[in-house]
């Protein structure tokens, strides 16, 4: 419980320090938001969650919200069909994607603003920065970034398409982002923008912390932090398992 | 009823994997084997990584085996003799196993390697099992001669030397033969991530000329002390034994190898291989089809482990 309380303050602690030291406009503030839970918490009865993100814009706009998860290295192999049977055969390293992300926002992309102001700040599947280690044909480079995204979408962990942020009224805006129960564990970066007349005029990042809590927390840490212990546990519960079934069943 | 485990990061329906491991834990029972070859693709099948399954499900077949191995040894029905000595081939073949597999793994082929050894190890057992089997009960139909002796051993088998003999099995047999058994089926319990039962109680009736009572307690010995090693160096080495996925499926697991003794006393040995050789076929036709079927998605995604 201790840890729960801990770990919710450090994230809610995170959060403000991040929206103090945002660098603010000369402007009024023209985007405000914030999430219902800057902690998703992956206790035993995890089976995914749903974080609202909510906030308020000034004057006329739009919203695109990004979620993105800590980076992680991707291997992507692809089979060739050699005297009949699949193989894997060419292979390539994607050092940096994130391990999970979500794009949402109040109308299609396209309508938005051009692909060039989505590229420089990563928004959407075809602007994220997937580059393979090595030297290889552009073409190539294209086949094997679109099986990657392809793999993480049927993961569930991208997003297969553009999540929607809906306006209350004129100024109030929602989305509900979804964490599968096969979320990786990290710190997550929610990035809000607001655009207006096809350019970024404000933007605001908050953190949120995906974490294991409570036995399953306990659980994890134990296997890491002393491996040789939890060995000989699990053999020893898997030992006494097999004694007590055989003894208690026997009659029966 | 869904549960988080903790190892393998996903939640899973926890009556789901007790019906799982009742039916792997029946199959133990009845056959000795451990059902690692049904019960590791299942749980990669139902989302559990790939190295989480093989070394949780080592973990969770002690509790099986052992369960089992108990039983067996309440009837005298494990030469443990026999056991140890292949046991020292068993753990020389599995270190071997391992610096294989970590090669594999780093070029991208384990799971075709793994494939296509359950391919033809299941494919090769199956068959032989099969016509051996349904020989044999086509022979005790016609005539109600007992079968003769086991421990006709091949000449080179016979001329091999440091004889020893296993009395609770009756064969008298160089101990390089059980020895070399145990090798093998190390190198292939580190590679497919499996108990090895299914290659383990073949070579003992037809190599060693084990009686098929003792095969199966001897065989869960093996399997129990094999398993220990493999999840303690698991736990130490890459943290992927989810004890909490391990304990459900035990759970399950135990019940069923109760029920699958009590099964394999109402059947004769032959009848037992032949259900065993059908069991072993069926896999392996499954896998052969998988590999010759074009993939839904030609392009697979991994972590740098593998």
């Amino acid at each position: 419980m201790s840890r729960h309380r801990l770990l919710a303050g450090l994230a809610l602690a995170l959060g403000l320090a991040v929206l103090a030291t945002a660098p603010e406009p000369a402007r009024a503030q023209q985007l405000v938001a914030d999430l219902s839970s800057h902690l998703v918490a992956v206790t035993t009865g995890f089976t995914g969650a749903n974080v609202l993100l909510f906030g308020a814009v000034e004057g006329e706009g739009d919203v695109v919200v990004v979620v993105r998860g800590p980076d992680e290295e991707v291997v992507v192999r692809h089979k060739d069909r050699i005297a009949g049977i699949y193989i894997n055969r060419e292979r390539m390293t994607f050092p940096r994607v994130p391990s999970y992300y979500l794009v949402a926002s109040n109308r299609p992309l396209d309508q938005i603003a051009s692909p060039g102001e989505f590229a420089r700040q990563e928004i959407g599947l075809p602007a994220l920065h997937l580059n393979p280690q090595g030297a290889h044909p552009p073409a190539l480079d294209a086949k094997f970034r679109a099986a990657l995204i392809r793999n993480k979408m049927d993961e569930g962990l991208y997003s297969s398409g553009v999540a929607k942020v809906e306006f209350l009224g004129a100024r109030l805006f929602r989305v509900s982002v979804y964490f599968p129960s096969n979320v990786p564990i990290g710190t997550y970066q929610v990035q809000v923008y607001l655009f207006k007349n096809g350019v970024i005029s404000s933007a605001q990042t908050t953190p949120l912390v995906v974490s294991k809590i409570g036995l399953s927390a306990d659980i994890y840490e134990y296997a890491h932090r002393d491996a040789l212990a939890y060995g000989l546990i699990a053999v020893l519960l898997a030992l006494a398992a097999g004694w007590a079934a055989g003894t208690f069943l026997r009659g029966a | 009823m869904d549960i988080y485990f903790p190892i393998a990061e996903l939640s899973l329906n926890v009556f789901m994997l007790l019906g799982m491991g009742i039916g792997v834990g029946f199959l133990s029972g009845m056959f000795g084997v451990g059902g690692g070859f049904l019960l590791t693709p299942l749980l990669i099948l139902i989302g559990v990584p790939h190295t989480v399954a093989v070394s949780t499900h080592a973990n969770q077949l002690i509790a099986a085996s052992f369960s089992g191995a108990l039983a067996q040894w309440r009837r005298k029905a494990v030469d443990i003799r026999m056991g140890v000595v292949m046991l020292i081939g068993g753990l020389a073949g599995s270190g071997v196993g391992v610096w294989i597999f970590k090669y594999l793994t780093k070029i991208g082929q384990i799971e075709l390697v793994i494939s296509l050894s359950f391919v033809i190890v299941l494919g090769v057992i199956g068959l032989l099992m099969a016509f051996e089997s349904v020989r044999s009960i086509l022979r005790s139909r016609r005539q109600k001669t007992p079968k003769p002796r086991a421990g006709r051993h091949p000449y080179w088998v016979r001329v091999l030397p440091f004889k020893m003999r296993f009395y609770r099995s009756r064969i008298y047999i160089s101990v390089l033969v059980p020895m070399a058994v145990g090798a093998g089926v190390g190198v292939l319990v580190a590679i497919m991530g499996v108990g090895g039962g299914f290659v383990m109680v073949p070579a003992m009736i037809y190599i060693l000329g084990m009686p098929t009572a003792v095969v199966t307690g001897t065989s869960l010995m093996e399997i129990t002390i094999v398993t220990m090693n493999v999840t303690f160096l698991q736990a130490l080495s890459t943290q992927t034994v989810d004890v909490v996925l391990a304990l459900v499926i035990m759970t399950g697991g135990v019940v069923g190898a109760q029920f699958g003794v009590k099964l394999s006393d109402k059947l004769k040995g032959e009848q037992i291989r032949a259900l065993l050789a059908l069991l072993l076929l069926t896999v392996a036709a499954k896998l052969l089809v998988d590999l010759v079927v074009p993939p839904i998605d030609l392009y697979s995604i991994s972590g740098p482990l593998g």
